[in-house]
């Protein structure tokens, strides 16, 4: 599959309180909550680091996680919160100002 | 202002000048606030166009920029306000229910602004400590302050008025810095009355705690995940303007507030043993302290 590139999006704010990252879109005022391994993609997610890589250096460099698995998961989550208007996705990386 | 009639009604210490040509909608005015009535120096002006008789309603709220303007539309109102103006105009029949509702939402525009905000909640102040008890209709508000015993002190049974306590000159800037990091909240009463019928006291303290409340079989007070908190709160904010800026505010808020106070799911029994639970509680937990660290949630994501 070939790689992809993640940006968060304008249209949120986020915040991270007692250890966990919510996130609410703005436009449509719907909520998240994320968990430590997702709040690590959400936290790479410059719109130019590709996420293979960011899977390959935040988690399974920090997680006890087969390689794998923890890309489809990461793919996973990128498409659900991409389906909510929350993450960016593109085949190509970002211009600088795509990035929030 | 060409209005012949005016009164300054101040609400969680905004006063607001409400004027009007119209000598009953004055007097029911000066009824309905009569214990909200101040001397203080208006920040804002609303001037009041009485028209032809529309029932009350509270569907279809329409709240929305026009320019340097909001809009506010109702069945039984249409409004203009210019928030860098203070200022704005107001048509609707001599309604009281009509009235209260523009200026709740005038209020929830004021108050996003300065870090608070409207809750649907009911408030009162116990030793000194305001408690604020939330949740849907039906959840028990009113409840909770028919229970309450003598020595507590009614804000609201419905909507509360919850800001920071911070001095005015840093309460608008930027919100990470030491100030912000350190703010307490105050409850205010309100006119504004549910079932009870009956409008808060003019008065306020410091909020000692935030309980979302539900019923069960006895009284139990539980630790509650600062994402639920946070959650929960946002649905029971007052908020009618479908603005983003506005709802980032108010997200930011609530943030604020959910790392600032002790927030807790009250489960209670109907009794007035429940007041006992809440001033244990309030002996138990000093004010200002949050008790989340170290909560997690496990699952990855959802809506």
């Amino acid at each position: 599959m070939p790689d992809i590139y993640i940006a968060r999006s304008s249209a949120i704010a986020a915040r991270i309180l007692a250890g966990e990252m919510m996130i609410m879109n703005s436009a449509d005022s719907t909520f998240f909550t994320l968990n430590e391994v997702a709040t690590a993609i959400w936290q790479a997610a410059d719109g130019r680091t590709p996420l293979s890589q960011i899977v390959r250096e935040h988690i399974c460099g920090q997680y006890d996680v087969e390689a794998g698995q923890a890309q489809a998961d990461a793919e996973q989550f990128v498409a659900d919160l991409s389906h909510h208007g929350i993450l960016l996705v593109s085949d190509r990386p970002f211009a600088p100002q795509a990035s929030a | 202002m060409s209005s012949e009639h005016t009164a300054c009604v101040e609400i969680g210490g905004v006063p607001i000048a409400l004027s009007t040509t119209s000598y009953h909608f004055f007097a029911l005015l000066l009824r309905r606030y009569e214990n909200f009535l101040s001397a203080s120096v208006p920040e804002f002006a609303l001037d009041f166009e009485i028209v032809d008789a529309r029932p009350a309603t509270d569907e279809d709220t329409c709240v929305r920029r026009d320019g340097e303007e909001w809009l506010i539309e109702r069945g039984d109102f249409s409004a203009r306000w210019n928030a860098r103006e203070g200022t704005g105009l107001v048509r609707q029949n001599a309604n009281p229910y009509s009235l209260d509702a523009v200026l709740r939402i005038l209020h929830s525009l004021i108050l996003a602004g300065r870090g608070g905000f409207l809750l649907h909640a009911a408030s009162a102040i116990c030793e000194g400590q305001a408690y604020l008890f939330s949740g849907i209709s039906g959840a028990g508000k009113t409840t909770m302050t028919r229970l309450a015993p003598s020595d507590v002190t009614l804000l609201t049974d419905e909507i509360s008025y919850v800001r920071p306590e911070v001095r005015d000159e840093v309460r608008d800037e930027v919100r990470h810095d030491a100030a912000r990091a350190s703010a307490a909240y105050r409850a205010f009463g309100t006119p504004f009355a549910g079932e009870l019928a009956k409008p808060g006291e003019n008065t306020s303290a410091p909020i000692g705690a935030l309980f979302f409340l539900e019923k069960g079989p006895q009284n139990r007070i539980e630790p509650m995940p600062a994402s639920e908190a946070v959650r929960r709160l946002m649905r029971n904010i007052l908020f009618f303007a479908e603005d983003p800026a506005l709802v980032e505010k108010l997200f930011a808020s609530a943030c604020e507030l959910v790392a600032s106070l002790p927030i807790r799911r009250l489960t209670f029994y109907p009794d007035p043993r429940v007041w006992e639970e809440v001033r244990r509680f309030g002996r138990d937990h000093p004010r200002g302290r949050s008790l989340h660290d170290g909560v997690k949630q496990e699952k990855l994501a959802h809506a």
